[in-house]
């Protein structure tokens, strides 16, 4: 009876072998079109395994994106940060501190979280020019503000969770707000922390549109300068394959490395952390 | 209950935050409201009242009537291709079978691309050159002696919107998938157990007791998934670039926006995709919020 049912359960490898093969195909082709030598490469054959290992598209990739590597990073880590610290003081207003009214903005900004950008684009991209916060700058304090929604809804329910009797055994201590979330709470949400930092590093990395109508070409971020090269007649399809894998490792290693997390933060962008 | 000096802090703390959202995103949806009833078209800003003009004119214009195809085309397949393969994906990691973390790990690390990635990847992949310079994905199909499966992708007329859209399936059912396991991991075994001895077979048990159980998981799939569809953008810039029969509102937007400067045109779309995105998510967020408090 047991062997049967073990033997009826493992055929179930078939069909999760042939998806791992559909989800590892556009990887595949990634990297052994990125190890490849220029005399290799051809559309004909790019299923092929490369006949030795050449560095040739990545040197010439990183040489072409090294730039917006660049201007990625320096964007995206002040706005995880900033978006990040911002959230957690919130959910922690929102969640332990209530004011008179708290309950009745929250959904507000929830809302916030799901709007299509394409409703503010032109007001973001007038108050921009008019303040004279451009370029990088500019996109980063997108991020941030645009951000605060779901950094805050993480922290909130985070928070909202935790026994009330911590906060008013501090309280009976004599400790004041700054005091208890300073000594009580920030220590304990790190994992909270690290579900916020990744979500947000992931969305600034990724995103297109923001940069896309807030940046010009010296400060393009990676996903805008991938796309023009993508664009681009001159450009050959294996420099832009090993392109993608570049723009592409910093989050993969970060989903590698901190995956667990990773889908912590994709349960709450659904309302259900 | 509590001292005065920290309920001011606490409103001092965080207004700064709440005065950030109202501004950017409730200052400038109405800005944007304003902008769509309004002539501007040309680099300089022109408010000259023009009430629902630029709507009516939308709602008159073929390319608006593509655009609108485009994503109905876009949702089905994304939705449906999602759902389905993520739900199915979700049940064969629930049998505790080895392996499991390794295969979850592997559907789910394409939510941390980017589409524009994802785009540029898939453009390759769905060549649609025919002959001596068939590549990509229908030259696979021509190794594996699969010829009946080739075809113009995102180039085939009308349909090409399903295209992407199986792109956008490779990037998100992983997403599904793991909500649907949530989903799944918080069925208590006892009731599966209860009705094994009822004598319901295993599928059954999945059409009776798990499915019903599952659907405010797929709820909320459904929404998340549809309201994304509404906003695609990135991946079918990065695969096709700005092409009439692959448009969609959001592409319009950008392109009469930032190309034409027809402001008051951009904003119409702006706010028209801001209402239905509007019409799925609130009523989402009033439900989540009604059952968290309940809980």
């Amino acid at each position: 009876m047991i062997a049967k049912f073990r033997l009826g359960k493992n055929w179930l490898y078939i069909p999760l072998v042939f998806m791992a093969v559909f989800y590892l195909i556009p990887m595949y082709v990634m990297l052994v079109t990125g190890f490849k030598s220029f005399a290799e490469v051809d559309l004909k054959t790019m299923w092929n395994l490369p006949s030795g290992i050449a560095f040739d598209n990545y040197v010439e990739a990183f040489a072409k994106l090294a730039p917006s590597l660049g201007n990625s990073f320096a964007m995206v880590i002040p706005a995880t940060l900033l978006s990040s610290a911002l959230g957690s003081l919130n959910g922690f207003i929102l969640a332990k501190w209530k004011f008179r009214g708290a309950d009745f903005i929250f959904p507000f900004i929830l809302f916030g979280m799901f709007i299509p950008y394409q409703s503010i684009l032109i007001p973001l991209v007038q108050f921009m020019h008019a303040v004279g916060i451009t370029g990088l700058p500019g996109l980063a304090l997108a991020h941030i503000i645009y951000g605060i929604p779901i950094t805050t809804l993480t922290f909130r329910n985070y928070y909202a969770g935790l026994p009330q009797e911590l906060l008013e055994a501090a309280k009976i201590d004599g400790a004041d707000m700054l005091g208890i979330y300073r000594h009580i709470l920030l220590p304990i949400s790190i994992p909270s922390f690290v579900v916020v930092l990744i979500w947000q590093f992931t969305s600034a990395w990724n995103d297109f549109l923001f940069a896309v109508v807030l940046t010009g070409n010296t400060q393009w971020p990676i996903t805008v300068a991938l796309n023009n090269m993508a664009g681009s007649q001159i450009i050959a399809w294996n420099v832009q394959m090993a392109g993608s894998l570049l723009a592409a490792l910093p989050t993969l290693l970060v989903y590698v490395f901190l995956g667990r997390y990773f889908l912590r933060g994709l349960l709450a962008g659904s309302l259900k952390g | 209950m509590f001292r005065d000096k920290d309920r001011y802090l606490s409103v001092l703390l965080i207004s700064p935050s709440i005065l950030a959202v109202l501004i950017f995103i409730y200052g400038f949806i109405s800005w944007s409201v304003r902008v769509s009833l309004s002539k501007w078209k040309g680099l300089n800003p022109d408010y000259t009242w023009n009430a629902l003009n630029n709507y009516i004119e939308l709602f008159k214009d073929p390319r608006f009537h593509v655009d609108v195809r485009n994503t109905l085309i876009f949702t089905g397949v994304f939705v449906v291709g999602s759902i389905v393969v993520g739900f199915l994906l979700a049940v064969m990691l629930d049998q505790g079978l080895k392996g499991e973390g390794f295969f979850r790990s592997l559907f789910l690390f394409p939510m941390a691309i980017s589409y524009i990635v994802t785009g540029v990847v898939w453009r390759w992949l769905m060549n649609p050159a025919e002959g001596t310079r068939t590549s990509g994905l229908n030259l696979l199909f021509s190794y594996l002696h699969l010829d009946f499966l080739q075809n113009a992708w995102h180039t085939t007329p009308y349909w090409g919107m399903a295209a992407i859209a199986l792109a956008a399936v490779w990037q998100m059912s992983g997403y599904t998938m793991a909500l649907y396991l949530a989903g799944l991991r918080s069925i208590p075994a006892e009731l599966r157990e209860a009705a094994q001895i009822d004598g319901a077979n295993e599928l059954e048990i999945y059409r009776h007791i798990i499915l019903p159980l599952l659907s405010p998981v797929t709820l909320s799939a459904l929404i998340i998934l549809g309201h994304m569809s509404l906003k695609v953008f990135d991946l079918i810039i990065a695969i096709a670039g700005k092409q009439y029969p692959l448009d969609v509102p959001a592409i319009y937007m950008w392109q009469t926006t930032f190309d034409g400067h027809f402001y008051g045109r951009g904003a119409a779309i702006g706010i028209l995709l801001l209402i239905s995105v509007a019409l799925l998510i609130i009523p989402y967020i009033r439900y989540t919020l009604k059952t968290e408090v309940q809980q």
